[in-house]
């Protein structure tokens, strides 16, 4: 058995900056347990650009994103703990991992979850048809072309245009494979409008809104694809059905939070966004065990995945030095056109709070409207909001506390 | 002439409106100066930072990530992905690494390492 103040699972960028923060918050025995051969996560596949703008101030490839980060923990002589798998946290902080080592057993005085999150697969999608090779989560593609240089299809649908549907869309076209087409189950794209705009237009790449893939063709490799739209239940139309010769086909159907560790170790789990449930500190419903990143919440930039781990490690420092507080809570509730805000606690200290959220579908000249009780406590215009968009409404925390007993966030359209 | 264009500079995604009259164009929309230049360029002449991966030649089963160091013609995309699946590298690479010098006006820099 060994013993570290704060034990950070995962080595991607919520695990490297929550670990750089609580470091520099004071306590200087941290470290990072990290299933893969290298830190940085998720980033060593992105290649591509468009990272750091907000965090940094400019503009970075993920790689070098990521390199900014490792250098931060070598910096501080943090150590990392990698091919090491975590498969246990018990009630009194005990992490337990296997590695190419053995067993390893870590007592912690803190523990932050920063596993990040998985693509949803073709198995829980049931799309209908035969199993052949060449159907691969966008993200396994992505690692297989830009990691280990292997090209996986030279004819390809896509479906799904979340961000990483869009970007895998543009790096398949720039590889030489020709991109038949990207499906949208939804009547609207997920992604981020720059991406349609630099991955879909510049290369005459077609976008189907209300489209889905109905069945899958093929016996060894897959020869084709029925895509059909969809109606407002999703259903396929049977009379839009049409077929799709291809080699390829590329799921980007959404990101789950990784958290079978977290609910293993009977953590509240928030059913919607799938993370656990947390306050502004992002302290779970276990004193002591924090999360962050993609395992908290799906992100839409890495550059918010730094912010929300830097707020965890500070606040796992303070909890090991003693600093944490113990202020009354307040819930948050996610009211009209809104999916879920997190934290979904409010401690009633500081003096404000940021609450993150999403909506439930694109509207226009909207207002998003915070109430305690019936009490309207603050208003944020907007001219445009998405789901594919993270909103942040910064609410003073003064005036949380009083008739209520939850903050509830709506969206209203503006008259 | 009048376009819409929505800026790829950073996540936000303004939509601009571009006025070109005789070479020159006004943008309007924009939340910050790089809109601007964005929204000029991309109406006279459109640049992309192209990123890739090449293979590196003692590293069996490696692959090097890579990126134009400024943006290049968009004209030029392919060509420069024609040229880069010709190009290896030789370990060690380190990140900013120059691995091909004056093409299209700039640089092809690593932006990955490998030891």
């Amino acid at each position: 058995m060994k013993n570290h103040d704060i034990v950070i699972i995962g080595g991607g960028p919520a695990g490297m900056a929550a670990a750089a923060a609580a470091f520099d918050r004071g306590v200087r025995d941290v470290v990072i347990i990290d299933r893969e051969e290298h830190p940085g996560g998720v980033l060593k596949q992105c290649i591509h650009n468009g990272f750091g703008l907000h965090k940094l101030g400019r503009e970075l490839t993920g790689p070098e994103y990521a390199d900014v980060y490792v250098r931060m923990i070598r910096e501080r002589g943090i150590k990392v703990y990698s091919d090491t798998m975590v498969t246990s946290i018990s009630e009194d902080k005990t992490v337990t991992a296997t590695s190419t080592g053995g067993i390893l057993k870590i007592r912690a005085k803190a523990v932050v979850l920063a596993m990040g999150c998985r693509e949803r697969s073709r198995g829980a999608l049931n799309i209908s048809g035969t199993r052949p090779a060449g159907v691969y989560s966008a993200g396994t593609a992505q690692k297989l072309i830009n990691c280990d240089g292997y090209m996986v299809g030279k004819r390809v649908v896509i479906l799904g245009s979340g961000d990483i549907g869009l970007i895998m869309a543009r790096r398949m076209t720039l590889q030489g494979a020709k991109v038949e087409a990207v499906c949208e189950i939804l009547p609207y794209s997920g992604g981020l409008t720059r991406n349609i705009v630099q991955c879909l237009e510049d290369y005459g790449i077609p976008l189907y809104l209300s489209t889905t893939v109905a069945e899958i063709h093929g016996r060894e490799r897959l020869e084709g694809v029925t895509v059909a739209q969809v109606d407002a239940s999703r259903t396929p139309i049977e009379s839009t059905k049409r077929y799709i010769p291809c080699d390829t086909l590329l799921l980007s159907c959404g990101l789950i939070p990784e958290n079978e560790l977290t609910q293993a170790a009977g953590i509240d789990i928030d059913r919607v966004t799938g993370g656990a449930v947390v306050d502004q500190f992002r302290q779970t419903s276990r004193e002591g065990v924090f999360a962050c990143g993609n395992v908290l919440q799906v992100h839409d930039l890495v550059d918010h995945v730094s912010d929300e781990a830097e707020t965890a490690g500070i606040a796992a420092a303070d909890y090991v030095l003693g600093k944490n507080t113990d202020a009354p809570c307040i819930e948050t509730r996610a009211g009209e056109g809104v999916r879920y805000v997190l934290p979904q606690r409010v401690r009633l200290t500081g003096d404000s709070v940021s609450l993150y959220l999403r909506v439930r579908e694109p509207q226009s000249n909207v207002r998003m409207v915070v109430k305690n009780g019936g009490r309207v406590i603050k208003t944020f215009p907007r001219l445009k909001v998405a789901p594919g968009e993270m909103e942040k409404l910064e609410v003073p925390v003064g005036l949380t506390s009083g008739d209520g007993d939850s903050l509830t966030v709506s969206v209203e359209v503006q008259k | 002439m009048n376009r819409t264009l929505t800026c790829i500079i950073c996540p936000r995604g303004c939509t601009l409106q571009a006025h070109i009259e005789n070479g020159t164009v006004t943008v309007t929309g924009n939340a910050c100066r790089r809109g601007e230049e964005y929204g000029i360029s991309e109406c006279l002449h459109p640049m992309r930072t192209v990123t890739a991966v090449i293979g590196v030649v003692n590293r069996d089963g490696k692959a090097l990530s890579v990126k134009t160091k400024d943006p290049i013609p968009k004209e030029h995309i392919f060509d420069l992905m024609a040229v880069l699946r010709g190009m290896t590298a030789s370990a060690p690479v380190a990140i900013g690494d120059v691995i091909c010098d004056n093409i299209y006006g700039t640089q092809v820099i690593a932006t990955g390492s490998v030891e």
